[in-house]
Order: structure tokens, then sequence, then C-alpha cells
């Protein structure tokens, strides 16, 4: 039982608990700022009108669902790695989230689509890859249920998500071939380095907030995962202590 | 070394071809799915052999998936995994031998049967070689990358359903490399070579990545 | 604050963010409640961490 000796999810629930308040703070103030600015110091599009508001959260949860990605990817390679505790509660309490933000860059971006392209979805190449990306962490949200061992999903989970780390450039690469083979570029882009001051500091104001919105959920998340071990851990002790003949071989595999 | 990579191999074939013939059924539940199309889309040749390529790719990757379930679990079932575990053999060779011999079984028959059903979806001799070629380079790159979703999956009782939504986002890039260089042999707006190349790029990437994050999976779900 | 001609798919957007993100945060907050009751039942039950860490030394 060298888990909890270690004392780091204990010492990371303390820090939780300092660093938590102000990352809410920050994370309320940093959206207070950027939805006013998206709503009323931005100016309209000439070209999409005050449809561009839509901008101001489709492009961070897009960025924010590859961000947490990212940040699951990482975390699998400490799991597989280090074998450190953390890692594997980190990854496991991101997929939710990454989840979420996939799904809000899906919907947004199709509700900017109605009006922008006449329609709610077209196959184009970046939508696309988010759906892909969504039914990804849809599939390791589900791994990681169906496994009752949270070390054994952990380490599973791990293998999927670093192979599918490997496999996303492949996959967008693919997407865009495929794209460019049946849709010639019909879609309105709104990329390029030319985008105006009044535009580009609402969209990083806006990114700032969910970024650290998805900092504050994670910890939060990442706190329960830590308590829900606990609770496992304390109950297959008691189940241990009720039934003392078959105690010894089953408290163990838990940590 | 090649004796018991051999062995491995031959009694993996033998295995797959005789319990119920799994073989046999992957071919019988292709066949299934390129029949069903047609009352799907409605019989109009012109369209069937427009989109011929595609039915007979995604019908060959159904049929791919699933048998991957039974890849380990029948040797989960009767511990055969755990002795391939502890007789210290490389266990990425034993994986790929596996699926080489799973792929035998399963996979080629798809590959033959592809051009029989081509027939059905109105395909000229000329796509008829192109999406039985890309099939050939292609499906073993389905089951290696199917290796990963079932060792997975393999200490799950019901694996089967899940394994099939793990392994598809990652099987993408390889139905739309397969099934453009089976069009770009077609309609001609790209040549041939270009994604037939890629596609091969793809299943020596699987042979690589496959094995390797399946041997890591097998080895955590045993200890 | 004139959205324009378009003002049903801004709103509709922005509503259906500020949804998800409230039924995020009721995970994580309903998650903990159920977490830390549980481990307050343990505790009356007299099964607690800190009784364990007083045994194994």
């Amino acid at each position: 039982m060298a888990f909890w000796d270690y004392a780091n999810p204990t010492r990371f629930l303390r820090l939780v608990q300092v660093v938590l308040p102000w990352l809410i703070g920050f994370c309320v103030l940093a959206f207070a700022a950027g939805l006013y600015m998206a709503f009323f110091t931005a100016p309209e599009d000439y070209q999409q009108g005050n449809t561009v508001r839509i901008m101001y959260i489709h492009v961070p949860a897009a960025w924010l669902c590859m961000m947490c990605y990212t940040v699951m990817s990482i975390s699998s390679i400490g799991t597989l790695v280090w074998k450190h505790p953390l890692a594997d509660v980190s990854a496991k309490s991101a997929a939710p989230i990454g989840a979420a933000f996939t799904f809000m860059a899906l919907v947004t971006g199709s509700l900017w689509g109605k009006p922008m392209w006449g329609t709610y979805w077209v196959w184009d190449a970046r939508l696309t890859s988010v759906l892909v990306l969504l039914i990804m962490y849809l599939g390791l949200m589900t791994l990681w249920r169906t496994m009752d061992d949270p070390i054994k999903a952990g380490k599973s989970a791990a293998i999927l998500t670093l192979v599918g780390a490997l496999n996303l450039p492949i996959i967008k690469f693919s997407v865009d071939w495929w794209n460019t083979l049946h849709q010639p570029a019909s879609v309105v882009r709104m990329d390029g380095p030319t985008i105006h001051a009044d535009i580009l500091w609402p969209l990083l104001i806006m990114a700032v907030a969910f970024t650290l919105l998805f900092f504050v959920l994670h910890l939060m998340a990442m706190r329960n995962e830590i308590l829900r071990r606990r609770v496992r851990a304390l109950r297959m002790r008691a189940a241990s202590v009720s039934r003392p003949g078959t105690a010894a071989a089953t408290a163990q595999p838990a940590e | 070394m090649t004796g018991w990579a051999m062995a491995l191999f031959q009694r993996d074939l033998r295995l797959s071809v005789r319990i119920g013939g799994s073989a046999l059924v992957g071919v019988l539940f292709f066949l299934a799915v390129v029949t069903v199309i047609p009352f799907g889309v409605g019989p109009d040749l012109n369209l069937l052999a427009r989109i011929g390529p595609a039915i007979l790719w995604i019908g060959a990757l159904l049929a791919t998936l699933l048998g991957l379930d039974r890849l380990f679990q029948a040797d989960r079932e009767d511990g055969t995994l755990d002795l391939m575990l502890m007789a210290g053999r490389p266990l990425e060779l034993v994986i790929l031998i596996k699926c080489l011999a799973h792929w035998i079984a399963t996979g080629l028959p798809l590959v033959v049967a592809a051009p029989l059903l081509a027939i059905f979806l109105n395909l000229d001799p000329v796509s008829m070689g192109a999406v039985t070629l890309t099939l050939l380079v292609g499906t073993p790159a389905l089951t290696l990358i199917g290796a990963i979703g079932a060792s997975l999956t393999v200490s799950l009782r019901r694996g089967g359903l899940l394994l099939a939504v793990l392994v598809i986002p990652l099987a993408i890039p390889v139905l739309i490399f397969g099934v453009s260089s089976a069009d770009a042999a077609i309609h001609d707006p790209v040549p041939f070579v270009t994604p037939f190349l890629i596609l091969c790029a793809l299943t020596l990437i699987a042979a690589v990545v496959g094995p390797v994050a399946s041997a890591a999976a097998l080895r955590f779900s045993a200890d | 604050m004139e959205l324009g001609t378009h003002a049903g798919f801004i709103i509709a957007s922005y509503a259906l963010c500020i949804l998800t993100v409230l039924v995020l945060v009721a995970w994580v907050r309903i998650d903990k409640a159920n977490q830390e009751r549980a481990l307050k039942e343990l505790a009356e039950q007299g099964i607690s961490r800190a009784r364990r860490e007083h045994e194994s030394r």
C-alpha cells in the first residue's frame, strides 16, 4: 500500500485547496472581460455580420479540445513511464471535460455554419476531424467505465490515448486529403494573419478564460477522483475486515 | 527462432480455420453487407458503380471488426495467453505472427471474395482489380490496428462492441486512402500511385504501432 | 445590443455553451458531494484513513 504513503495525493489536495479560489476568481474575471468585449466592443465582420460573435466561443472551444488531448497524452506518458498515480487521475478526469469542449466546438461550429454555409453540417476537414476526436473521447471514457480496477483501466486508457495521439495527425492529414478530393474550396475561411485587433483581443481573452475554466474543472475533477479512490480503498479494507478469511488476498490489488 | 514462430503461425491458422469456420462467416457477412446496400440506395447501376469501391471497403472494414474480438480472447480463456506472456519470446513478434495468421484466415478470404462481389456492384475490370489490390494492401492494416483494440478489451466479457468503437476512429485513414486510391484508378483526378503508396505506408506504420501497443496492453492486463 | 438577423443562432450557441459548462460544474459538484458523503459514512463506521495510518505505525 505504498500509494498513500508517498502523500502525493494528499499534498496535491492541499495545493488544490490553495490554488482553486484564485483560479476561479481569474476565470470569472476573464470571462466577464471577454464576454463584454465580444458583445460590446468587437465590431461586426463586414462579411459575416454579427455571427462573427460565435467565433469567440467556437475558436477557444476548438483550441481547448486539442489542448485537453495534449494534457491527456502527457498524463498517459506519466502513467506508463513513471507510473505516477496522479498522472492516471489527471488523464481520467480530463476526458469528460475534453469531450464537453469538443461537443461545444461542434455545436457552435454548426450553428455558425447554418447562416454562413446555409447548412448545419458540411463535411469540412476541420469539422470532420473534430467529430472523430469526439468519438475518441467517448471511446476512452467508455473504456474507463467498463474496467473495474482503476490502475489497469488507467494503463489501458493510457495506451489508447497515446496510440490516438500518434494517429490524430494522420487522421487530420487524411481527412484534409479526402476533403480536397471531394469538395472544392467553397467554405468561407477566416484564418490568415490579418485579423483585426478589435477582433483578436476579445478572442485572446476568451481563449485565456476557457483555458482557466479547463484548469478549474480539471483540478476539481481530479480532486473528486482522488476522493473516489480513497472511498474505494477504504471500502475494500472494510470488506476485508468484516470477512477476515479472504481478506489478505483480496485487499491488496487496489493500489 | 523460426521454429516456434512457424509452430505458432500454424497453430493459430489451424484454430481460426477450424473453430466455427470464422473465415467463412466473415465472407458471408461481407456478402450480406454488400447485398443490403442496394436495398438502401436503390438498384441504380451507375450509382452502384460509382460508390462500389466505398461499399466494398466499408464491408471489409465491418467484417474485419466482427472477427477481431476472437484474436486474443480464446487464448485468454484457456490460459494460452498467460503461457505466451511467460514464454519469454518477444511479445511484439508473437502478436505480429498471430495477426498474420488471423489475417490469412479472415482478411484474405475477403480480398478473394471482393472481385466476385464487385460484379454485383457493376464495377468494370479495371476498378475490380484496383479495389482488390487496395484491399490486399489495406486489410492487414485493419487487422493490425484492430489488434490494439482486441488486446485492450481482452479482459472484458463483452468487449466486441467497445472494440469496434475504439478501433473505427483509428481505421479512418486506411479507409480514406483505400477508397481514394481505388477511385483514382477509375476516375483519375489524381494518379493512382500517390494514395496507393500512402496506403502502403499506413500498413507499414500499423505493422509497427499495432504489435508494440497491443503487446504493452497485454502485459498490463496480465499483471 | 443589436444582434441582427442571425440573433437566434448567436443566442443558441452561447446558451448551449453555458448549459454545457453548467452541466460540467454540476457534475463536478455532485460527484464531490457523493464522495465526501461516502467518506463520512465510512468514518462513522470507524473506517478512516487516520485510523489506518495509526494502525500501521
